[in-house]
């Protein structure tokens, strides 16, 4: 009898718990894994900001308020988000518009907009805004696009590309342009345009190079030559590279990091944390992270896979590739791989509105994916 | 449609996956990359980056470079460095911060009015780097704090050298002061040469020369621990002291001329015309720049700010009166230069002077009138009459043109900050001044007021020096300047800095000569209105008073000294060079609220140049 109870009350709990994750159209495994990352991501941040309470709370607030923001959007169906899309797009153009010419100076960059009571930064709508537009502007067209639709996707992804670049920021601006390309590839743009396309990047390179500012060209030759400029802008990179390979395989235990806590790492609660987890949890620790990082984006792929129209289906795929291309960056610019960038490490670094947006993506994913059952009906 | 739709649908699905799992390749390849790479420092190069994270233990600390010293001309210390005890707090090593700040309070060692900012400077500096609590702890204290130091770990003296300006209040306004280096100032000044600095020239000469002063920074290698403590110094580069800096200021000179200007708001500005070395610059009242170096509280600042005699303005270079009277020589001049009047000229002066077709009375300071006054009378009586009808024929563009050329109107490019440009009327400025179309016509009326240095003109007290000594010298000008020279303090090599000369005017001598004459004839002469500042002159002075009215007084109404409020008395000023034929001092005075030029203005002028001159030629 007891035991019988026992069970039908734990076959009931898990009843319930199973009710709540559908009912709410949270999707389990990217749940488990994103509790993970964020939980594994306050532990090093303590370390990484030498102990500070106080900091942990305000990364903790902001957790809270993107779990939050994740599941809320998880409420709306992907028809509605689909409706949305052009007038979120138009708002959020006319917001990098405006912060233009009122925008906030943050750390010499006008990228910031203040609200009286919040302040954030219009260019991370369009992390999400000019993907959703791309898919927008290609779901009701048969695939692959045409030479002409095509010329108005790739404008699209430049115009607000060009407006974040000018704040500067070519971090958000290389991540914006990317999700809203990863939409054009993944909607079927021929191999042979792909590779035209590529040469006319490749071409424009030096282009770039001549709208860039001074300190975004020397970070492009540091990388080239670190070495260079040990006390300026190679002393990232040194120190970053130093930290990581100092950790080893088993790292040097948590809050031991020398590199992190005698503050020789630059940026190290927030671009650079990547380095003090290497540097505290050696190659174990990162593969692990790697290992929930790519168990996140794999995830997200089978959910675009299932996605039953064109829309939600380019939507899951660019928000789960550009997660990756998120992650690639960071860390390939904390290996010295890439140039320094200012681009956080998802979920981890200490910061406020690029972890909202991620979770925003996040909760976009679990509407398409829990709201598929009722379309098929 | 719906046929082909489908099989469109069913095409599309098939390319994504394809799409999917090209790109799901690249993911796998970029992570691979990755994780090669992670392998290649974390394992690979293991030893190479250990051992590098090891030398990490050395850390770079700065060592600033000692302040140069301030002299004056002959030597005399203005400003000093001394060694001061220096209250520190290293955050990593305090456990309760709060608490021990509460409890430094209690003692008395720590303001509460720092408490902000010292906590946010706790929240801003790196966990080991010394918080600064108090920037000089008197030898009573530091004695307290010895008592208690067990009770306060984390919390240390340590000495440091902070300026010292023996003089106390003298010549505060050309010394100026240091202040502590601020986020401001880091924007404009080189961050890794202040890495170690506490403190920055502020104003006056201290921020003139900072870029001498300053010096730079030095650096040693320290081992620390994994704590960063410091362990062990490994190596040093010593700090470049910065120069000392030698002022052109006669300090005996400036002392006499604060003294005689004593009790009053005013400004006393004494050059050599050939030279254009500034030899006392005076603006009374003054303050004490050791407050300022030692780390002014809220509370003194304000104080300063609100005085109603304003100490921590300078008068000198940034207080702009209306010149009076002083300008009619020059005037005098113009009218000379271009043969509107000639010497021997006379007009006759009733006592006002009125437009053709116009009723308004410009009346005479004198109000029974000069009767006949030719040039040299016109300067020596301070005739009013004469120079608005000289003004009315000069016009107000000569004017201007013609007292610019004496240094009114823009300013003398003096080497240390904070000059104001005076102002010369004109048309022209006239129409960009005012909004209203109908403010921005000239009126003859004003060329008027202009001949006597009334209405919109304006002069700092350093401008009137300035048009003396050019005038003194016969129209060769110089640009004012405080530096005399450098001192390298480690070899004492000196180097002096060569005055650099204005444009000549060209000048007929003879003009200059009768307006040098008819100053002379102001102090000399049987009816010159400063004559009794002259009386038992060793030297021929050359000078002009000025009176220049605060207040407007109505057409009709008397002017009566004792009914108007102190502060609404006309300003007295005086300019003036000795000797006459051959100058070797030029002074101007203003006295904010003196009433009379001669009766006031004048015999501090006798004084100044009187105590110049007695030492014989230098």
């Amino acid at each position: 009898m007891a035991v019988s109870q026992s069970v039908f009350g734990e076959r009931h709990s898990l009843s319930l718990s199973r009710r709540i994750m559908t009912g709410l159209k949270l999707d389990a495994p990217l749940l488990a894994g994103l509790v993970m990352i964020c939980g594994f991501g306050l532990v090093v941040l303590w370390s990484a900001s030498g102990q500070d309470s106080g900091l942990l709370m305000r990364q903790l607030v902001r957790l809270g308020l993107a779990f939050a923001v994740m599941v809320a959007l998880a409420q709306v169906p992907p028809k509605v988000l689909r409706l949305w899309s052009p007038w979120l797009f138009t708002a959020g153009l006319a917001l990098l518009v405006v912060v233009m010419f009122v925008g906030d100076f943050g750390k010499g960059a006008q990228r910031w907009l203040d609200l009286g009571i919040v302040r954030f930064q219009p260019s991370e709508i369009m992390k999400l805004a000019v993907p959703m537009m791309a898919a927008w502007y290609l779901h009701d067209r048969p695939l692959p696009p045409r030479f002409l639709e095509l010329l108005v996707l790739l404008s699209l992804v430049a115009l607000p590309a060009f407006l974040i670049v000018q704040q500067p920021d070519l971090g958000t601006a290389l991540l914006v342009a990317s999700a809203g390309l990863l939409v054009v590839l993944l909607g079927g743009l021929r191999l042979r345009l792909i590779v035209l396309l590529g040469a006319v990047g490749a071409s424009l390179a030096p282009v770039l190079w001549h709208f860039m500012h001074d300190y975004q060209r020397l970070r492009v030759l540091t990388f080239f030559n670190p070495e260079s400029d040990p006390l300026g802008a190679g002393y990232h990179i040194i120190q970053s590279k130093i930290a990581i390979g100092s950790g080893g395989l088993f790292g040097k235990g948590w809050g031991n990091g020398s590199q992190a806590q005698l503050e020789f790492l630059p940026e190290r609660s927030t671009d650079f944390i990547f380095a003090v987890l290497g540097e505290e949890f050696g190659l174990i620790g990162l593969a692990l992270l790697m290992g929930s990082y790519l168990f996140l984006i794999g995830r997200g792929l089978y959910i675009a896979l299932q996605a039953q129209d064109t829309y939600t289906r380019l939507l899951a795929g660019s928000i789960s590739l550009t997660f990756f291309v998120y992650v690639f960056v960071n860390t390939g610019m904390v290996t010295g791989l890439l140039p320094v960038v200012g681009v956080p490490l998802p979920l981890i670094s200490y910061g406020g509105t690029s972890m909202v947006t991620l979770m925003a993506g996040f909760g976009i994913l679990m509407a398409i994916n829990g709201h598929r059952n009722l379309l098929a009906r | 449609m719906s046929m082909t739709q489908l099989k469109d649908h069913w095409q599309e699905q098939r390319m994504f996956l394809g799409r999917l799992l090209a790109a799901a390749v690249i993911i796998i390849l970029l992570a691979g990359l990755l994780v090669y790479r992670l392998v290649d420092l974390q394992v690979v190069h293991f030893e190479h980056f250990s051992r590098l994270s090891q030398g990490n233990r050395v850390r770079l600390e700065p060592v600033p470079p000692v302040r140069g010293l301030l002299f004056d001309r002959n030597g005399q210390m203005l400003a000093d460095n001394l060694p001061v005890y220096q209250l520190e707090l290293v955050p990593e090593q305090v456990k309760d911060i709060e608490g021990t700040l509460a409890e430094l309070v209690a003692l008395g060692l720590v303001q509460t009015d720092d408490l902000p900012r010292i906590r946010a400077q706790i929240r801003s500096q790196r966990r080991f780097e010394p918080t600064v609590l108090r920037h000089r702890l008197g030898h009573e204290e530091a004695a307290r704090f010895a008592v208690h130091r067990p009770r306060f770990p984390g919390i240390d003296i340590q000495a440091r050298l902070a300026r010292q300006y023996p003089l106390g209040g003298s010549a505060s306004h050309v010394i100026g002061y240091v202040g502590a280096v601020s986020e401001g100032d880091l924007q404009r000044l080189d961050v890794a040469n202040y890495a170690g600095t506490a403190q920055t020239g502020r104003i006056g000469a201290e921020r003139a020369w900072e870029h001498l002063l300053h010096g730079s920074t030095g650096h040693r290698q320290v081992l620390v621990n994994a704590q960063g403590r410091k362990l062990q110094e490994l190596d040093r580069h010593d700090a470049v002291p910065g120069r000392n800096v030698y002022l052109t200021i006669d300090l005996a000179l400036q002392a006499a001329a604060e003294e005689a200007l004593q009790g009053r708001r005013g400004s006393v500005v004494a050059l050599d015309p050939r030279n254009g070395h500034v030899l006392a610059l005076v603006s009374m009242p003054g303050y004490d720049p050791n407050l300022f170096s030692r780390g002014i509280s809220t509370a003194q600042y304000r104080a300063l700010q609100n005085d109603i005699d304003q100490p921590l303005f300078n008068r000198a270079l940034r207080g702009q009166y209306p010149p009076g009277s002083t300008i009619k020589p020059i005037l005098a001049l113009a009218g000379l230069h271009y043969g509107v009047v000639h010497g021997a000229d006379t007009i006759f002066c009733r006592g006002w002077f009125s437009l053709p077709n116009h009723s308004h009375r410009y009346r005479d300071w004198k109000k029974t009138g000069h009767g006949t006054v030719n040039l040299k009378e016109s300067v020596a009586q301070s005739c009013d009459v004469y120079y608005y009808r000289l003004a009315v024929s000069l016009g107000i563009e000569r004017m201007q043109h013609f007292l610019g050329l004496f240094g009114l109107g823009h300013p003398t490019g003096i080497d240390i900050p904070g000059e104001q440009p005076g102002l010369v009327p004109s048309r022209e400025w006239k129409r960009g001044a005012f909004r209203q179309p109908q403010d921005q016509a000239w009126f003859p009326g004003e060329t008027v007021i202009t001949g006597i240095g009334q209405g919109y003109m304006l002069a700092t007290p350093l401008q009137l020096a300035q048009a003396a000594a050019i005038l003194g010298n016969r129209g060769q000008g110089f640009r004012p300047t405080l530096l005399a020279g450098l001192e390298n303090p480690t070899t004492g090599e000196r180097e002096d800095f060569v005055p650099e000369p204005l444009p000549p005017l060209n000048l007929s001598p003879r003009h200059v000569e009768e307006a040098v004459d008819s100053m002379v004839a102001v102090m000399h002469g049987p009816r010159g209105t400063a004559r009794a500042s002259a009386r038992g002159s060793q030297w021929t002075i050359a000078g002009k008073t000025g009176t220049a009215q605060v207040i407007g007084i109505a057409q009709g109404e008397e002017y009566d000294e004792d009914k108007v409020d102190e502060r609404h008395r006309p300003h007295a000023l005086f300019i003036s060079f000795a000797p006459a034929e051959n100058p070797r001092i030029a002074v101007g005075v203003l006295v904010e609220n003196g009433a009379s030029g001669s009766g006031v203005a004048a015999p501090i002028a006798r004084i100044v140049m009187d105590h110049w001159l007695s030492r014989g030629t230098d």
